[in-house]
C-alpha cells in the first residue's frame, strides 16, 4: 500500500472524509454511552443542548472556547512555520503570571491605562518564555519540541514556588493562590447583564489580526514560505532564523493572553488550576482549524462545546465526563486522517 | 536468421503496462533478450526506462503485462525472486553499506540467518576470482566509504555476479563515471557477455550506446517506439527516433567577452559532510561570456554554487563584485548585486511547492516595493508581474493561482527563468538547468542563456552533461574534488583530455606548488 497524491480534488473529495470522520466520532462516543449504561441519543442530545441549548449554555461555551481561541492560535502561528511550540501552557501562565504580578496593585492606574499595560506585558512575557527554546533551536539546534514541552512542567513548579512564597495571598487562608486583581485590572463584560468578558472580543480580534498578518503582510508571507520549505526560503533569501524568531514572540504572546484573559476575566487570581491543560487543548483546536486562525475560532467552539455539553450530560445522566476527551481524540485522529485522505488516495501494490 | 536472433531467450517482457495516476510510464512494452546480448534501453528523462526495469526486478508490479526469465514466469513485486532467477540490478543510485567492507557488502544478503557468521576466506576467494574473470579490479578488505564512485560500482556488479546473475541491469551506469572509468565499464562489460551473460544498459548517451550495444531500444513516453541493431543505425537516427524529431545542436557563434564581472580568488569553503568545499578556486566570470564547469558530480560544483548563489560565504580567499570585494554575502545581498540564480533542484529549493505561481514567482523581490510597501503585500501587483513571466517565458499552466506543484518541470523551470531573468541580471549561474527536461525545454532554458549572453551577461552554466557544456561554453574548467582546472579555450580540448582533468590528474603540480 502507498499514497498517491491527488492532483485536483473533487468537492466530494474535499468534504466527505471529514463529514465520515465527524460522523465515525459520533458512533464511538454513542457506543461509550452504551457501554456505559445510558442511551446514546438521549447523551448526544444532552450534550448539544449543554453546550448550545439555552442562553446560559452558549455564554458558558463562549467563556470556555476564550483561552482555546489564544492557544489555538498559538499553536497554528508557530506550526505554521513548523516551529513546533508545544509549550503554550507556560506562556499561558507567564500570561498569568505578569499580569497579578503588575494588576494587584503594583500599577495604581485606571482600567484604560492598566488593561492594554496588562495585555503588552503579558504577551511580552510570553513571547519571552518561547523566545529561549526558539534561540536555543537556532543557535544549537535544540529541538524545540522537547524544550517546550518539558519547560510547561518546569514553568509550573516555578509557579507553584511563586504561590507558596512571594506572591501568596496572606488573606488566602494559606492555600497557594495570589491576592486578587484590583477592579480596574479586571476584564469588563462585553454587554451589560451578560456573562461573557472582554476577553472574548480580544480572542476574536487576535483571530482577524492573525489573519491578516498571515495573507496581507511580508511576515506572513515568509512565515509559510519558511513552513512549507526552509530550504527553498533560505535560498531565496528569506532570513529563515529571523522568521522563526519573530514567529516565537507572536506565538508565544498569543498563548500568553489566553492567561490573561482566564485571570482578568474570569478567575480574579492565580492558583495552580487556571489552566485544565488549555496549552494541549490548543494543539487540537488548532489540528482541527488546519492552522488557519479563523477556523481556529470555529474549532475552539466546538471543543469547549463538547467540554461544556460533556458536563452538563453527566450531571444528568452520569455517564463520566471523560467521554468528552475521549471525543476529542477519536475527532482529532480521524481528522487528521481524513485530511491525509483528502489529498492522497490509498493505492495497493 | 542471424547469430545473435537465434541465441536463447533469456528474458521476455510481454506488454508491460504502468501507470502512476494519470502518467502512463509503460504502455503495452515487450522486449526480448538473448544470451549474449546487450541491448541499449534509450529514451529521454521520464521515458520510463527505469520503471520498466524496477517492474522487471520486482521492486514495481505491473498493472499488467508478464515477465518471464529463462521460459519461466516470474511472480510480479518480488525482488528475491528475481535475484534468484538470475537477474542482477545495478542502481544509479547504490545501494551499498559504507561502513562495511567490500567483502561484507558482497556477502550481504547470501549468508542465512542462522548461520553465525560466514567464510571469509570462502568469500573472498570467489570474489578474488570473479574480479579476475571480469576484470573487476577492487580491494575486499577496502571499507566502502573509502571507494570512489566508479570503484563502488564495481562492488554492484560483483554483488549481482556473485549472485550467480545471468542478467545484468545497469540504470545509468555512466552517469558517474569519468570518460576513463567509462572505458574500464565497458571492458568489464564486454567479458560478460563473452562469458555467456545478458545485458540491458540503460542511458541517454548516444555515442555510448553506439558503443556498447547489440541492439538498441528506444523508450518516448512509456511507448516503446523503434528497435534496431545497433549496426545499422546511428546517432543521428537515434536521436531522431529518441525525441520523435530531428535535433539540432545550438549554434553558438564566438562571443565577445567584456570585463570580469565575477572573480574568485584562492577562494576556498568548508567541506560539507561527503561534499568537497572549493579548494583555493581561481573563476573569472565575464561579461558576455559562457563559462562552463565540467565534472563528475559531487566533486565541488554544490560548493561553487552555494558560494555564487550566496548561501556560504568563502573561508579564505576573495570574492570579487566587479572588482570590488565582499564584506558581506548572503543569497539576498547576491540577487541584489545582478546575480540570477538557476538553482540545480527545482523541487527542493528552487519553488515552493504549495505555493501558488505568484508566490513562488516573487519569492526573490516579495520584500521591496512594488511587491510590498513596509511590511504589506500587494498581491495586485504580484499577480500582474506572475501574469506577464507566464505570458513571456510561455508557462504552460490553468493560471496564476495555481499551486506550482502541479506543473511539470520544463514549466516549472520556466517560471524560475521567469523570476530571475526578468530583473536582467547581469550574471547568471546556471545550475543543471536542464536536468529531467524534455527536449522541447531543454532547447528553450538554452536559448535563454544564449540570449543573455548576447544582452552581456556572464553565465557559469554547471552540468554533469560534458556534451552540453562543450557545445555551449565559450571557455570552460574541470572541477575535480573542490579543484578548479585552469581555464580552456573552446575547442581546445577533447572530451578525453577533459576526462583526464575530471578524474582528477593534472592538478597535482599546483598541490605541490601551494604545498607551502
Amino acid at each position: 500500500m502507498r499514497l498517491e497524491p491527488i492532483a485536483n480534488p473533487s468537492l466530494a473529495r474535499t468534504i466527505l472524509p471529514p463529514m465520515i470522520a465527524i460522523a465515525t466520532t459520533v458512533v464511538v462516543a454513542s457506543l461509550l454511552a452504551m457501554l456505559a449504561g445510558a442511551n446514546p441519543f438521549a447523551v448526544l442530545g444532552l450534550i448539544i443542548k449543554g453546550a448550545f441549548g439555552s442562553k446560559f449554555a452558549v455564554l458558558e461555551t463562549l467563556n470556555r472556547a476564550t483561552p482555546l481561541i489564544f492557544t489555538g492560535l498559538s499553536v497554528a502561528v508557530a506550526f505554521r512555520a513548523r516551529l513546533w511550540n508545544i509549550g503554550a501552557e507556560a506562556q499561558l501562565y507567564a500570561g498569568a503570571l505578569i499580569t497579578v504580578v503588575l494588576g494587584t496593585g503594583a500599577l495604581p492606574w485606571g482600567a484604560g491605562a492598566l488593561l492594554p499595560t496588562l495585555v503588552l506585558a503579558a504577551m511580552l512575557a510570553g513571547a519571552v518564555v518561547l523566545l529561549v527554546p526558539a534561540l536555543l533551536k537556532v543557535r544549537f539546534g535544540v529541538d524545540e519540541v522537547v524544550t517546550t514541552l518539558l519547560f510547561n512542567f518546569i514553568f509550573l513548579l516555578f509557579v507553584s514556588m511563586l504561590l507558596e512564597g512571594p506572591l501568596k495571598d496572606p488573606m488566602g487562608m494559606g492555600w497557594p493562590k495570589s491576592e486578587r486583581l484590583i477592579t480596574e485590572a479586571r476584564l469588563p463584560r462585553m454587554m451589560e447583564g451578560l456573562r461573557l468578558h472582554w476577553g472574548f472580543g480580544l480572542a476574536i480580534i487576535s483571530a482577524a489580526l492573525v489573519w491578516v498578518i498571515q495573507r496581507r503582510t511580508t511576515l506572513g508571507y515568509e512565515m509559510r514560505a519558511v513552513g512549507l520549505n526552509r530550504d527553498a526560503a533560505r535560498f531565496a533569501g528569506i532570513a529563515v532564523n529571523g522568521v522563526l524568531i519573530r514567529t516565537a514572540l507572536l506565538s508565544g504572546g498569543l498563548a500568553a493572553l489566553a492567561g490573561f484573559s482566564e485571570v482578568a476575566g474570569v478567575k480574579g487570581s492565580l492558583t495552580l488550576d487556571l489552566s485544565p491543560g488549555f496549552g494541549y487543548t490548543g494543539i487540537i483546536v488548532a489540528m482541527l482549524a488546519l492552522l488557519n486562525p479563523l477556523a481556529v475560532v470555529a474549532a475552539a467552539l466546538f471543543v469547549a462545546g463538547i467540554f461544556v455539553g460533556a458536563d452538563s450530560m453527566s450531571r444528568a445522566v452520569g455517564v463520566p465526563t471523560y467521554l468528552a476527551d475521549i471525543m476529542l481524540a477519536t475527532a482529532l485522529l480521524l481528522m487528521v486522517l481524513a485530511i491525509l485522505l483528502t489529498r492522497f488516495r490509498v493505492v495497493r501494490e | 536468421m542471424t547469430g545473435a536472433e537465434a541465441a536463447q531467450v533469456v528474458l521476455r517482457l510481454d506488454r508491460i503496462t504502468k501507470t502512476f495516476g494519470k502518467l502512463v510510464a509503460n504502455d503495452a512494452v515487450s522486449l526480448s533478450l538473448h544470451r549474449g546480448e546487450v541491448i541499449a534501453l534509450l529514451g529521454e528523462n521520464g521515458a520510463g526506462k527505469t520503471t520498466l526495469m524496477n517492474i522487471l526486478f520486482g521492486q514495481y508490479t505491473a498493472d499488467s503485462g508478464a515477465v518471464e526469465v529463462f521460459g519461466k514466469a516470474l511472480p510480479p513485486g518480488n525482488p528475491r525472486a528475481a535475484l534468484d532467477a538470475g537477474v542482477g540490478m545495478v542502481h544509479q543510485h547504490f545501494t551499498l553499506a559504507d561502513n562495511m567492507t567490500v567483502l561484507e557488502n558482497v556477502a550481504l544478503g547470501t549468508v542465512p540467518l542462522w548461520q553465525p557468521r560466514l567464510d571469509p576466506a570462502a568469500v573472498r576467494a570467489r570474489i578474488t576470482k570473479l574480479a579476475d574473470d571480469f576484470r573487476l579490479s577492487v580491494d575486499p578488505e577496502a571499507r566502502v566509504g573509502t571507494l570512489t564512485v566508479g570503484e563502488r560500482q564495481r562492488v554492484e556488479i560483483l554483488k549481482a555476479l556473485y549472485r550467480e546473475a545471468k542478467i545484468l541491469i545497469l540504470d545509468e551506469p555512466t552517469a558517474v563515471l569519468t570518460p576513463q572509468e567509462t572505458d574500464d565499464l565497458f571492458a568489464t562489460l564486454r567479458k560478460a557477455v563473452a562469458l555467456g551473460l545478458s545485458i540491458v544498459f540503460i542511458s541517454h548517451k548516444l555515442h555510448e550506446v553506439m558503443d556498447i550495444s547489440d541492439r538498441v531500444v528506444i523508450l518516448r513516453h512509456g511507448r516503446l517506439v523503434a528497435e534496431m541493431a545497433t549496426r545499422d543505425t546511428d546517432r543521428h537516427a537515434l536521436a531522431a527516433a529518441m525525441v520523435g524529431a530531428e535535433v539540432n545542436a545550438p549554434k553558438v557563434s564566438p562571443a565577445t567577452p567584456g570585463a570580469a564581472l565575477l572573480q574568485l580568488r584562492d577562494v576556498s569553503t568548508p567541506d560539507q559532510g561527503n561534499a568537497p568545499g572549493l579548494k583555493r578556486a581561481t573563476l573569472h566570470l565575464r561579461a558576455g561570456q559562457i563559462t562552463g564547469l565540467a565534472g563528475v558530480s559531487g566533486n565541488g560544483q554544490a560548493a561553487l554554487a552555494d558560494l555564487i548563489g550566496g548561501l556560504t560565504a568563502p573561508d579564505a580567499g576573495q570574492l570579487d563584485l566587479d572588482g570590488v570585494g565582499l564584506a558581506q554575502w548572503s543569497p539576498r545581498i547576491a540577487v541584489q548585486s545582478g546575480i540570477a540564480r538557476i538553482p540545480e533542484d527545482r523541487h527542493k529549493t528552487g519553488t515552493i511547492a504549495d505555493f501558488t505561481l505568484t508566490e513562488n514567482a516573487i519569492l526573490e523581490s516579495y520584500h521591496k516595493p512594488p511587491m510590498s510597501r513596509r511590511g504589506w503585500m500587494n498581491w495586485a501587483r504580484a499577480e500582474t508581474a506572475t501574469q506577464e513571466i507566464i505570458e513571456c517565458y510561455d508557462v504552460r499552466c490553468p493560471g496564476p493561482e495555481t499551486r506550482i506543484r502541479l506543473l511539470s518541470g520544463g514549466n516549472m523551470q520556466k517560471l524560475i527563468l521567469g523570476r530571475v531573468l526578468e530583473a536582467a541580471p547581469r550574471i547568471i549561474l546556471a545550475n543543471q538547468p536542464v536536468r529531467g527536461l524534455d527536449i522541447g525545454a531543454v532547447n528553450y532554458v538554452h536559448s535563454q542563456l544564449l540570449a543573455a549572453r548576447a544582452r552581456g551577461a556572464a553565465v557559469l552554466l554547471i552540468s554533469e552533461d560534458l556534451d552540453e557544456i562543450m557545445a555551449l561554453s565559450d571557455v570552460i574548467h574541470v572541477i575535480s574534488e573542490g579543484r578548479l582546472s585552469p581555464e580552456f579555450a573552446r575547442g581546445s580540448m577533447t572530451p578525453a583530455e577533459l576526462g583526464v582533468w575530471m578524474a582528477g590528474h593534472g592538478f597535482e603540480r599546483d598541490e605541490v606548488a601551494h604545498a607551502s
